[in-house]
């Protein structure tokens, strides 16, 4: 049985899957399939397969689709979109995808575009990643020729042209209405919702944004359906993933692991443990705005639900671990200040907000923070949170602080009571010996 | 009360308001011929913008002020309007950059890793700061967000080439390599 459907392309080797090895693996069976079967019976499938959205925020993608308007009355453009702006902190799951199988993700794309009834479609890729985007409009070609996308596909009525679409370095981007003005050559700030891209998305017409992890897992979930599909979770969730740990590991890298898989066992086993000399203090499940957790978690399992009642989410399910050499205070500086930089500026809890928690955690991390400077920045991360802001940009940045606050208070205190980061005191004291 | 503005953007604003630039810049055929291909993928012409701006930088290096109003021209769309997008994009180079412009990533997963150390090794040998470029103009280094690589964490790009696991002498290679590659080039 199929346990691998993400990666059974990708060797050892960075070179692409063409067009003919990808066939050779049962490469566009999906598609094939997919052209047979009504547009809506795909949604169901989708829908009752539990594929949930692998972008960060895990919603069911069957019941995505299903909120785009259908029939004869609908407006008869509609648009399918593929977020591979992957810029989350700590997240590096899409570029594996991309580059080393892109016919997978094309296979998808042509499928949700089919069940949506979208006869374009867009990757909107990072500016930085010149090999996917080289690699996709590749596959692109080979797929146009072999008349697997165009017009009249297959003898049907179906025509479909997918185009890539390179962005130029900016996180908010990745915020599927932000990503959708950026599309539009507009300045990249986010819209209201409602009303959702489903019903008036780019330039005004049904528009389904999805992850380029979340789209991969489209063809095989049609070829071989439902019950293999659910199956090849562990646990409550459906599908296999992409898991990646990084950090002081001594084996930092990316899995296609089924969901559910138990975050012992990613980090343990697959990423090799801790490198000698190091203890795992903590770890952010998702990527860079996910609450941190500790080591009391490692047993759970990686699903949606089970994490976010932990108090943590998801997100990208790429890992990253804070070891015990390293100052937790500097790590949401870090990772402050990047939020800080990304901020579209639109709203005040936001622009000016997380420059203030970049103040704060400065004044901390040089010995220069105060008692209270604790509270403040609790209260900075209370604001920042969810229904304060237009997106959910600040609500990400304010979960690292908030946790840490909780699980690193005492290294928070430390540094208020000496005067100076213990860490760089350790750091300097072993390079002097 | 204090501006808030930063004095050299004060000194930029005094400057052009006493000079304003009005050369007409044109684009050349081949940059017309790239924004072309592109129409026919998008319901509009201003959706163009980004990419516009992302050809024409490829064929001159940066976006000058006569550069934008060229494009805003050619795609028929206000010069503010596509300052808008072209100010939002850090891989939109609106001041001069070196032949090549390191991006060197600062996030997370790198910064555990020790990029912070890496990143005074590179001023030291370069002798410039972020955002700004070697005597010689062939560097520029900027700090960038992930790159999307962490489990090779540290890791930078230059051009458009990635360099993973980073270590001293690895950066030492990288930036004597590229100079050694410019110096063939140079004329003489
Ligand atoms: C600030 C911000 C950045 C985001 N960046 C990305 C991204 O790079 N890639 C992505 O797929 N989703 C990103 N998302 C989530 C998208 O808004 C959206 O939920 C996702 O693309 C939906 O796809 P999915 O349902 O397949 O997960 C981001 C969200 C926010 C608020
Ligand atoms: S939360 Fe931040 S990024 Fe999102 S709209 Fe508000 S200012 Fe912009
Ligand atoms: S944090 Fe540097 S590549 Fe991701």
């Amino acid at each position: 049985m199929l346990t691998n459907p993400l990666t059974k392309n990708i060797g050892p080797e960075n070179i692409a899957a063409d067009i003919e090895r990808y066939r050779e693996s049962g490469g566009y069976r999906g598609w094939s399939k997919a052209l047979e079967m009504a547009p809506g019976d795909i949604v169901k499938m989708v829908q009752d397969g539990g594929l949930r959205g692998r972008g960060g925020a895990g919603f069911n993608t069957g019941l995505k689709w299903s909120f785009v308007p259908r029939g004869a009355d609908s407006p008869s453009i509609k648009y399918l979109v593929c977020n591979a702006d992957e810029m989350e902190p700590g997240t590096f799951k899409d570029r594996l995808l991309m580059e080393r199988d892109p016919h997978l993700l094309i296979e998808g794309m042509a499928i949700a575009a089919y069940a949506i009834g979208a006869h374009t479609a867009y990757i909107f890729i990072r500016g930085e990643y010149h090999l996917a985007a080289e690699r996709l409009e590749q596959a692109i070609d080979e797929a146009r020729q072999e008349g697997l996308l165009g017009n009249s596909i297959r003898g049907t009525e179906f025509s479909l042209e997918i185009f890539v679409h390179r962005s130029a370095g900016n996180y908010i981007c990745g915020e599927e209405t932000a990503l959708l003005n950026a599309l539009e050559g507009k300045r990249a700030v986010p819209r209201a919702k409602p009303p959702f891209p489903q019903v008036s998305g780019l330039w005004g017409k049904p528009t389904v944004v999805n992850n380029v992890e979340t789209l991969c897992n489209i063809p095989n979930l049609i070829e071989h359906g439902i019950d293999w599909y659910r199956s090849l979770g562990r646990g409550e969730d459906a599908g296999s993933k992409l898991f990646g740990v990084s950090g002081r590991v001594k084996n930092p890298g990316t899995w296609e692991l089924p969901m559910g898989t138990p975050i012992r066992e990613i980090i343990e086993q697959h990423a090799g443990g801790m490198c000698d000399g190091y203890q795992l203090k903590g770890f952010l499940p998702g990527g860079g705005s996910t609450d941190f957790l500790g080591p009391d978690h490692l047993d759970l399992p990686m699903d949606y639900d089970v994490i976010g009642k932990a108090g943590s989410r998801m997100g990208t399910g790429t890992i990253i671990v804070l070891d015990d050499h390293t100052c937790p205070v500097g790590l949401v500086l870090n990772l402050t200040r990047f939020f800080a930089r990304e901020s579209c500026g639109w709203c005040t809890p936001c622009r000016d907000g997380l420059p203030w928690a970049v103040q704060i955690l400065e004044r901390l991390e040089n010995g220069e923070g105060v008692p209270e400077d604790l509270d403040l920045l609790r209260e900075q991360a209370r604001r920042m949170g969810p229904g304060n802001t237009f997106c959910a940009l600040a609500p990400g940045a304010a979960e690292p602080i908030q946790s840490a606050l909780k699980l690193f208070e005492q290294d928070f205190i430390d540094h208020v009571m000496h005067g100076c980061c213990p860490f760089e005191k350790v750091a300097e004291a072993s390079a002097a010996v | 009360m204090t501006s808030m503005i930063e004095p050299e953007v004060v000194e930029l604003m005094e400057r052009s308001n006493k000079h304003p630039s009005t050369a007409e810049a044109q684009l050349t055929e081949a940059e017309i011929e790239e924004i072309e291909r592109e129409f026919s993928r998008y319901e509009d012409k201003a959706s163009v913008g980004l990419e516009a701006l992302r050809i024409v930088q490829k064929h001159r290096g940066w976006i000058s002020d006569e550069t934008l109003r060229a494009v805003s021209n050619f795609l028929q769309i206000p010069v503010a309007q596509l300052e808008s997008v072209a100010t939002y994009f850090q891989l939109i180079f609106r001041q001069p950059v070196g032949k090549e412009v390191i991006l060197l990533c600062k996030s997370a997963s790198c910064w555990i890793m020790g990029c912070s150390r890496l990143q005074q090794k590179l001023q030291n040998k370069l002798q410039i700061a972020p955002g700004q470029t070697t005597a010689d103009g062939i560097f520029t280094l900027l700090e960038t967000p992930c790159l999307g690589d962490c489990d090779k964490a540290p890791v930078m790009m230059v051009g458009e080439e990635m360099h993973r696991n980073l270590t001293d002498e690895s950066i030492d290679k990288i930036i004597e390599n590229k100079k050694a590659h410019h110096a063939d080039q140079s004329p003489d």
